[in-house]
């Protein structure tokens, strides 16, 4: 392999080990996030330049052990002994000693060069502590280092004492001595060694433990531990050998690594000899029995009134604030000012929308400027390419200023405590504490809430609250809602209340489809949720930064490709008719109106489909894919306004809620397909697209029950009843295939 | 007197006789330092009354009271 010829060295860690500082610190600017090849888990990846040739970078996923049960578990270890990195750098967090070396004993037990890095080392000695890293190294046999990746402090000591372990052969050892339990070890390595297995005391002692990937690999060598376990049995464990070795790590660290750690006996305690860190007096607050929820609604709340709100902190609503200044106006509203004042102040994240608005408004006024009126490419550029590039940009500040707070809750340890706070009442939907944020986030844009589940652990949850994301009224919906509440047939019916109802009928929907996707499950598996409460700290402007950047490019890659692509379809069938002549045709004649035609038969039982104007709502539908707000637009373009849409109550409500429940815009179609990729990403769209049908016919069909014949009605609601259970069998049928796999 | 974790009071101190249960969720709490005979302090409850919160080995650990069963325990120590 090429590759190869660089030296790579790989890090290794606990999860909140200071990993991503170090990795950050090291590479700067060369990192790059992907995917590791068939799971959605992080692949980090970078260059550090300071020594006499480039280093290749791999920041493994945080893990606790070595054992094959979470992806990132698999992903590490498969990396270490299939690609064999020249070196590992094993990040200990110094703070955590007895934890973060049960992973030390277990990478020191393959035959691969391995640096302890010994991390917070600063933050020991702040408290008081003393920490004795001669001693360590004498122990371990490996090299070790005391950083602080925070203050990039022994970096460089770290990476020469790296790069001088990469040029030497190291053979794995380890530190399970109970004398019976280290004969068989050295048996099966014996064997191991015999059929030319690399790192064979590795295998030896994951075999040993019954680790479900080696008993796979290597099912001739079970019957020796077998034999062993009928001669020998251990009084606590048993036969348990799995609670034996991971008890012989804990005990030998216990007893000889606790003895270089010295604990400051002057150090604040509680009543019951406990010692207080500043974390725990953040924790009385922050997950206190009675304060936690409403500190937590606090925090959610100014989160999104800081991304989302026209109307900071409610200067206009509560005090009526206005500002008249011509030159301060058009500083907030990106050149907005016309002749009116200013109601209250624009939030950080509307602030800087306005500003994206006005820089994509202005670049396609200046291409318009300077290309000729009327012609089939001024149109292209500027109606399709630029108008949806101005569509995809105007995601990003809101976008951008939302991750930024989830990057620093998530940073900052926050993120674990929202989990802790709200795990009771997720898990009653078969979804945990962590769900809240993407989900809530779906309200703002479905594309950072889809992109926020990768916080989620488990993959079936990730699934489920992608699914779920359309229920929550993204705000590019809302222009729809605003049409609808002001038509006709609603007006009797109060516009406010539509609106209303639109937005607590999706919530109450993603709890009952939430429901039906537990309920049809197979196995009725809820993930575990035991997790780590990592000490707060405060949030590293690098480490947001970098999360930001990634974020940034992932989105806008995505934006370059899939979505303006999308977008050039839509245009041109939307610009051209069948005859394909190079001359522009009024959307009335296009090929989009036709298709429109056509599609209406197909949406019929959903009611707006029907009638002379059918095709146009049918056209706007699938105009909102390129964006939400392309649905009013497309409207407004077929004439169809607020006094011009005559639909009947139970067919604006079907139209809306279709609307609502159906496939999102490419931009989430797009971080979607990102997140799930393959068949999960396919059924995403099958169940988008089933529900939204779904509901709406539902909807339309019971609105025609009292207007309508009663037959069509209940002809309808089979119809309904049908689509759901063929979607349960869907669900069903994934489950167990994902059952089986597991 | 042994019980589960699941049912020990807050602010109270327990050590851990045995780890129940299989597979990952098990294997998941070794990794994580629950072994026999190590020390447990239960340190709160989430406001809705689960999941837990317990110091090991020096640092927060939080479980449901689900997997918290799993863990047989002794009062005392």
């Amino acid at each position: 392999m090429a590759e190869k010829e660089r030296i790579t060295i790989a890090l290794a860690g606990n999860p909140n080990c200071g990993k991503t500082t170090l990795f950050n610190s090291l590479t700067g600017a060369t990192a790059h996030v992907g995917n590791w090849p068939g799971v959605t888990v992080d692949k980090k990846e970078g260059t550090y330049k300071k020594l006499s040739e480039p280093i290749h970078i791999i920041d493994l996923p945080g893990i606790y052990s070595l054992s094959p049960y979470t992806p990132e578990e698999v992903v590490s270890r498969n990396y270490i002994l299939d690609e064999k990195p020249n070196c590992v750098i094993n990040v200990v967090d110094a703070t955590n000693l007895e934890r973060n070396l049960y992973l030390t004993t277990q990478l020191l037990e393959i035959d691969i060069p391995v640096v302890v890095a010994l991390n917070m080392a600063d933050i020991v000695r702040k408290n008081g502590d003393k920490i004795d890293a001669k001693g360590l190294q004498e122990k371990l046999g490996v090299p070790v280092v005391e950083i602080s990746a925070l203050r990039s402090e022994g970096l460089k000591e770290l990476m020469d004492a790296a790069y001088d372990a990469c040029h030497h052969y190291r053979k794995g050892t380890t530190i399970l001595e109970d004398k019976e339990l280290a004969h068989l070890i050295s048996d099966v390595t014996i064997a191991f060694r015999g059929k030319g297995v690399q790192s064979p005391l590795f295998h030896a002692i994951k075999l040993v433990e019954l680790d479900e990937i080696e008993t796979k690999m290597h099912p001739e060598l079970i019957s020796m531990v077998d034999e062993y376990k009928e001669s020998h049995k251990d009084d606590i464990f048993a036969d348990d050998f799995e609670a034996l070795v991971a008890d012989a790590r804990y005990k030998y660290i216990a007893k000889n690594y606790a003895t270089h750690y010295q604990k400051n006996e002057k150090s604040e305690k509680n009543d019951d000899g406990e010692q207080v860190t500043r974390s725990d007096k953040i924790d009385k607050v922050l997950t206190h029995r009675i304060w936690a929820l409403p500190i937590f609604v606090l925090i959610m709340f100014l989160v999104f009134h800081l991304t989302f709100s026209e109307d900071l902190f409610f200067l206009n609503r509560w005090f009526h604030v206005e500002f008249n200044h011509e030159i301060f106006i058009n500083i907030c509203t990106g050149m907005g000012y016309e002749g009116e004042p200013m109601a209250g102040l624009p939030s950080p994240g509307v602030f800087l929308q306005n500003w994206m608005g006005f820089l994509t408004g202005s670049l396609i006024d200046w291409f318009r400027s300077f290309m000729p009126e009327g012609q089939w490419y001024t149109s292209l550029v500027c109606d399709g390419l630029l108008t949806g590039l101005d569509a995809v940009l105007s995601f990003v500040p809101q976008v951008m200023v939302l991750f930024l707070f989830i990057a620093i809750l998530e940073d900052s340890g926050y993120m674990s405590r929202v989990a802790f706070i709200l795990d009771r009442a997720f898990r009653k939907f078969g979804l945990s504490g962590r769900a809240f944020i993407p989900m809530l986030s779906g309200f703002g844009c479905s594309v950072p809430a889809i992109m926020a589940t990768r916080t989620l652990e488990d993959k079936r949850e990730r699934n489920r609250v992608i699914r779920l994301m359309t229920c929550f009224s993204c705000g590019a919906k809302a222009p729809i809602w605003a049409l609808i509440a002001g038509i006709g047939a609603l007006a009797g019916f109060a516009g406010d209340i539509f609106v209303f109802s639109i937005y607590l009928g999706g919530i109450a929907a993603a709890i009952i489809f939430a429901l039906f996707m537990k309920l049809f499950s197979k196995d009725q598996y809820v993930s575990p949720f035991v997790m780590e409460l990592p000490a707060y700290h405060a949030p590293q402007a690098r480490n947001v930064g970098a999360y930001l950047w990634e974020k940034f490019k992932h989105y806008m890659i995505k934006a370059a490709t899939i979505i303006a692509a999308a977008t050039i379809v839509i245009w041109f069938l939307s610009n051209f008719n069948w005859n394909l002549t190079l001359g522009l045709v009024d959307i009335e004649q296009s090929i989009l109106a036709d298709l429109g035609r056509v599609f209406a038969y197909f949406y019929y039982p959903l009611g707006w489909a029907q009638g002379v104007d059918g095709w146009k709502y049918t056209v706007s539908t699938i105009t909102g894919l390129i964006a939400k707000e392309q649905v009013v637009d497309t409207m407004a373009v077929l004439g169809l306004n607020e006094e011009t849409v005559l639909l009947t109550g139970a067919q604006a409500y079907s139209f809306a809620v279709y609307n609502l429940f159906t496939i999102p815009c490419f931009a989430a179609i797009g971080a979607a397909f990102g997140e799930q990729k393959g068949k999960e990403f396919w059924l995403t769209m099958l169940w988008w697209f089933v529900m939204s049908y779904a509901v709406a016919a539902l909807v339309f069909g019971v609105g025609a029950l009292y207007g309508v014949a009663i037959w069509a009605g209940i002809l309808l609601t089979l119809a309904i009843i049908g689509l759901v259970v063929a979607a349960g069998i869907i669900v069903t049928r994934r489950n167990k295939k994902v059952a089986q796999a597991a | 007197m042994e019980k589960t974790l699941d049912q020990v009071e807050v602010k109270h101190s327990v050590k851990v006789l045995k780890v129940g249960g299989e597979g990952r969720i098990r294997h998941h709490l070794f990794d994580l330092g629950v072994t026999p005979g190590v020390e447990i302090y239960v340190r709160k409850v989430a406001p809705l009354g689960d999941p837990i919160e317990v110091t090991i080995r020096g640092y927060e650990l939080s479980l449901r009271k689900s997997e918290a069963q799993l863990i047989s325990v002794t009062e005392g120590k």
